[in-house]
């Protein structure tokens, strides 16, 4: 598109909330300006995404070319036995953490062409247009919300057509899947024990129907806003991101919220907090014994923060609760016990490289 | 089956959850037809989260029920809180009240004004319309509508910011993506905005995207994530952070320092400013245009309240353990109109709550008259997805109003079906301003019911009856109205000498002053080992949630100390639920009785009123335990106290 986008080694050096030395071609500035949006507050947006996403920012100006191109990804987006909590956070992602009130994505970089709860049309006109869409090819297909195994169970039907006929019929054309949530990634509360609908992950369903196509599980709940829009950018840009053992990202899912956590340090060496309230949780512990998950959770809530950086769950004092794991919701702790309140079992820790005494001595002397 | 449906809307967009509307029209030979006869109404999918709980620990109800809905995220949590606070006897501290009275009341603004631009806004806006607007005309309205409003970028809005976003539009048009915009029902006969006026509608529902974002920093900061906020029973797991400045490894602290604070008072002061300045004169703008809307859309005319916001302000007395005790005054009465005495509150009685599965698709009791400590089972025995249609082209998968067709059950109040949500809360208001008992926000309730509603055009009213709040207009503007109350209850507000109201401080600024104080009763978790102090066995829990009335019933085992049964009674099952054992409708089915459709094919008129009630069908369905009357007073089994459950929490082994 452009005759005089910089070489890569021009953004090499770029500090990133810069936008000096970036030019870009006439045309794409003017839609930009156009949008209300300056060259400078676009850089270091993209340049902003670039670090989120864990990409050299060599890579910015291909960032900034996904973010501009003339025709926008079609993205079909759609709810099955879900809460729209994912849905709802994804909607709070429209700047980045220090970013600016950039424009948002769901009108500037990407094109979704079907959100039943956003979308202007209903009824058949809505129909109409899911199926019109899913009749093109290349779409991402998002997915929020686990599926009933069995299409005449009753249990989901929308359009006439159930949870099941649904699914399949609009990841025939997809070229990407993207289960959005702990439900769409791996059955989530509708699964929880005893799992009274026969809910199944996206994955599951896929290899039920023999559906062998990309599948990214951005798991959480709700995943953080950014990074479901950092996976779907990611992907429109780069390409596939590495994935773990269960399909999620390792650039969000890679390290245990525990890493990052500041509370670490009296993880290791107490104190730790031993009530809400307490002396301790005002000086910020660790709320390990209060039932923290962070040490097997996999998710970048410590690294990233909720909501423009302003908070995670253990900065306002509460444990982790594990959303983002396949066994979120009927995880065994110790004595075998399932709850959010309840320790982590011994040896938990161990896998993951943790001092014994931390999990092992409950009194541990550490109380100041 | 009564006459054929042909008004179909199947799914319901721009709504929580998955929702059927059928209705029949009599045709009118034109394309269009009036709908003689309630609709129905029906949910699609269910879950069955009740049965998941079964055998949990209670202090981890709040998380299961929270995700029972990501919109109205906190209300689920909270009202699962203080059921198992009172079945196990906890009281909370003043701090865990007004921060729950701030959560709970930034989501009904959230809520309520994404709602109306987001959800309610493109069934009176025409965005096609709006890209015939001037620009510069445009700007001239927004000074006289909105005059005070500097969107985003800090400025008042001139013809360059209306070009922008025309701009906008225009690209989703040039590139032939409309994406969210696609396939509307523009140029429908039924919109009738100015080119202008849509296109200012249509510039706030961008700015009300990005002010979102920005509000529901507040649950962020209280509870470290949103949606889905983090809560505890006994209070609230924040706590002042001993570091008030910068959090770091070495320093530590907590979200509310100052940082976090001023975070919270930004948010509250945002609310307030967009509430003021864009959503209710915008509300005002669009009820001037379609007037005749207060004349479609009424229920059978019953309300019901819970109540909701206790006033920490009414406290007598702070205990040592950090709890306190009420009675409190509710911000919104608990409490019951009816029909024939609509500015009559009458004393709210839970035992006369009933549920019954008649049109559900559950096995259980049809007449809803008895407990049961039975369970009911989903039992599908509708018609067959995935069909395809007829030759003709209509739907072989057609509910009947006969069977069972819905996964709501029908809750009944005395035997009658009772609507709920913002109008019940503006009429509940307004009838206890008129008696001894009224409080500051009911006179302001009253004042502005008269000045914008009630007042002639020439005096800047709309000129309608106080009858007429009862229709598809009158729960839009109630809706924007409680939240004028709601915000301004949690930013403070000045003395109004014609209504006589002093002026108020505001949740915020009282929790402020007191931010040092308890913000949770260390006691809980004790207690929760010891289960034969428990007071009564069946935990009742409420909130008055922004969609209406919402109650959790959790009955403990008093030797595990784990959940027997669990059961929810929400909002949108109050006004979504089909049919009961006698026939009478629903709130949503009533509603569509005497519409008249333009053209059959675009049943825009009947989108209109069924969003007016904000359906949130995820709420609704999950429902798998005993019915009946929900509130259970079971003989409290005493004398056995083994439980284990919770000892892990203590620090000694
Ligand atoms: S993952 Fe969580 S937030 Fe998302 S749909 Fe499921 S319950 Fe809701
Ligand atoms: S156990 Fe939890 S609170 Fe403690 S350091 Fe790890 S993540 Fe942070």
């Amino acid at each position: 598109m452009s005759t005089d986008l910089p070489s890569r080694s021009d953004y090499s050096h770029m500090p990133a909330d810069s936008s000096d030395g970036v030019t870009f071609d006439e045309a794409t500035v003017e839609r930009l300006l156009q949008l209300g949006i300056s060259r400078r507050r676009f850089m270091s947006y993209c340049a902003g995404l670039a670090s989120l996403l864990a990409l050299p920012q060599s890579m910015v100006p291909r960032l900034a070319q996904a973010a501009t191109s003339t025709t926008l990804p079609a993205v079909v987006y759609m709810s099955f036995q879900e809460c729209t909590g994912c849905l709802e956070s994804m909607v709070n992602s429209f700047a980045f953490s220090g970013g600016t009130t950039i424009d948002n994505l769901i009108l500037n970089m990407i094109s979704l062409d079907y959100q039943e709860t956003l979308m202007a049309a209903a009824g058949d006109q809505a129909e109409e247009r899911l199926l019109s869409v899913t009749a093109q090819s290349g779409y991402v297909l998002v997915v929020d919300g686990s599926i009933p195994a069995r299409w005449d169970s009753g249990y989901f039907i929308s359009g006439e057509r159930s949870g099941v006929a649904r699914f399949r019929d609009a990841a025939k054309n997809a070229a990407l899947l993207v289960a959005v949530g702990t439900c769409a990634s791996f059955g989530g509360l509708p699964k929880a024990d005893p799992n009274p609908t026969d809910a199944l992950s996206i994955g599951e369903l896929m290899a039920d129907l023999g559906i062998s196509k990309p599948l990214i599980n951005v798991s959480g709940c709700p995943p953080i806003p950014e990074v479901i829009t950092g996976v779907i950018l990611y992907y429109l840009s780069q390409g596939m991101p590495t994935l773990d053992s269960l399909r999620r990202p390792t650039v969000f899912y890679g390290d245990t919220v525990h890493e990052d956590c500041y509370r670490k340090e009296s993880f290791e060496e107490g104190p730790l907090a031993r009530a809400f309230d307490d002396p301790n949780s005002r000086k910020g512990k660790c709320l390990y014994m209060l039932g923290c998950k962070g040490p097997v959770t996999h998710n970048a809530c410590s690294r990233v923060r909720w909501n423009q950086g302003i908070s995670f769950p253990m900065m306002s004092g509460h444990g982790c609760i594990g959303c983002a794991e396949p066994d979120f919701w009927d995880r065994l702790n110790r004595n075998n016990e399932k709850g959010f309140y309840i320790p982590i079992a011994a040896g938990s820790g161990h896998s993951r490289g943790l001092p014994c005494d931390t999990c092992h001595d409950d009194n541990g002397g550490d109380d100041d | 089956m009564a006459a054929t449906p042909n008004v179909i809307i199947d799914p319901v967009t721009r709504i929580e959850g998955h929702l059927r509307i059928q209705a029949h029209a009599v045709p009118d030979g034109m394309g269009g037809g009036t709908i003689t006869d309630p609709g129905l109404s029906a949910s699609t999918m269910v879950r069955g989260l009740e049965k998941i709980l079964q055998g949990r620990d209670p202090r981890d109800a709040w998380a299961f029920t929270q995700r029972i809905c990501g919109v109205c995220t906190v209300v689920h949590g909270l009202t699962s809180v203080r059921a198992v606070e009172h079945a196990i006897g906890i009281k909370v501290s003043k701090n865990a009240d007004y921060i729950r009275n701030m959560m709970i009341g930034a989501q009904y603004v959230h809520d309520h004004v994404m709602h109306f631009y987001h959800l309610h806004a493109l069934d009176w806006v025409d965005v096609v319309s709006a890209m015939k607007a001037n620009p510069t005309r445009t700007a001239a309205l927004a000074r006289i509508n909105n005059g005070t409003y500097k969107p985003n970028n800090g400025a008042l809005p001139n013809a360059a910011y209306f070009q922008t976003v025309l701009n906008k539009l225009n690209n989703l048009v040039s590139r032939g993506q409309l994406g969210l915009f696609a396939n509307g029902y523009w140029g429908h006969s039924a919109y009738k905005l100015s080119p202008e006026e849509n296109l200012l509608l249509v510039s706030h529902y961008l700015e009300a995207l990005a002010w979102a974002r920005e509000v529901v920093k507040l649950h962020s900061v209280f509870g470290g994530k949103d949606p889905h906020p983090n809560l505890v029973v006994g209070g609230m797991p924040c706590t002042l952070s001993s570091n008030t400045g910068t959090i770091n490894d070495d320093k530590g602290g907590t979200s509310l320092n100052t940082a976090g604070l001023a975070t919270i008072k930004t948010a509250v002061a945002r609310m307030k400013a967009f509430v003021d300045q864009v959503y209710l004169p915008d509300v005002l703008l669009v009820a001037k245009r379609y007037k005749e809307w207060a004349d479609f859309g009424a229920t059978a005319g019953n309300f019901l309240c819970y109540g909701e916001f206790p006033d920490p302000a009414l406290v007598k007395r702070e205990f040592t353990d950090g709890a306190i005790d009420y009675p409190a005054g509710y911000i919104i009465p608990q409490g019951v109109i009816w029909a024939d005495a609509p500015t009559t509150l009458v004393p709210f009685d839970e035992k006369m709550v009933t549920e019954n599965v008649a049109h559900a698709w559950y096995l259980g009791s049809d007449t809803g008259e008895h407990p049961s400590v039975g369970e009911t089972e989903l039992y599908y025995d509708g018609p067959l997805p995935d069909q395809g249609r007829n030759p003709d082209g209509t739907s072989k998968y057609m509910l009947d109003e006969n069977a069972r067709y819905s996964w709501i059950k029908s809750p009944r109040y005395d035997s009658q079906p009772m609507e709920v949500g913002p109008l019940a809360h503006i009429l509940t208001m307004h009838a206890r301003g008129g008696t001894a008992n009224a409080q500051p926000t009911d006179k302001l309730v009253r004042g502005y019911v008269q000045q914008f509603w009630i007042n002639p055009t020439a005096q800047g009213g709309l000129g309608l009856t106080f009858t007429q709040l009862n229709s598809t207009l009158g729960r839009i503007f109630c809706r924007v109205l409680e939240t004028k109350i709601i915000a301004d209850q949690i930013a403070g507000r000045a003395a109004d000498r014609t209504l006589g109201t002093a002026a108020y401080a505001g949740w915020y600024q009282l929790y402020y002053n007191n931010k040092a104080g308890a913000y949770w009763n260390p006691n809980t978790f004790t207690r929760l080992q010891q289960p034969n102090l428990w007071p009564v066995q069946v935990g009742f829990g409420f909130t008055e949630a922004p969609r209406g009335a919402l109650g959790h019933w959790v009955k403990l085992n008093r030797v595990s100390g784990l959940i027997d049964n669990y059961q929810c009674v929400v909002a949108s099952q109050w006004n979504a639920g089909p049919r009961d054992l006698v026939g009478a409708p629903g709130p949503y089915e009533e509603a569509l009785r005497g519409h008249v459709l333009a053209d059959l094919k675009q049943p825009l008129e009947v989108l209109r009123t069924i969003h007016s009630f904000d359906p949130c069908i995820g709420c609704a369905v999950h429902i798998v335990d005993p019915d009946g009357k929900p509130l259970v007073q079971v003989d409290v089994n005493h004398g056995v106290c083994s439980t284990t459950r919770v000892s892990d929490m203590r620090c000694a082994s």
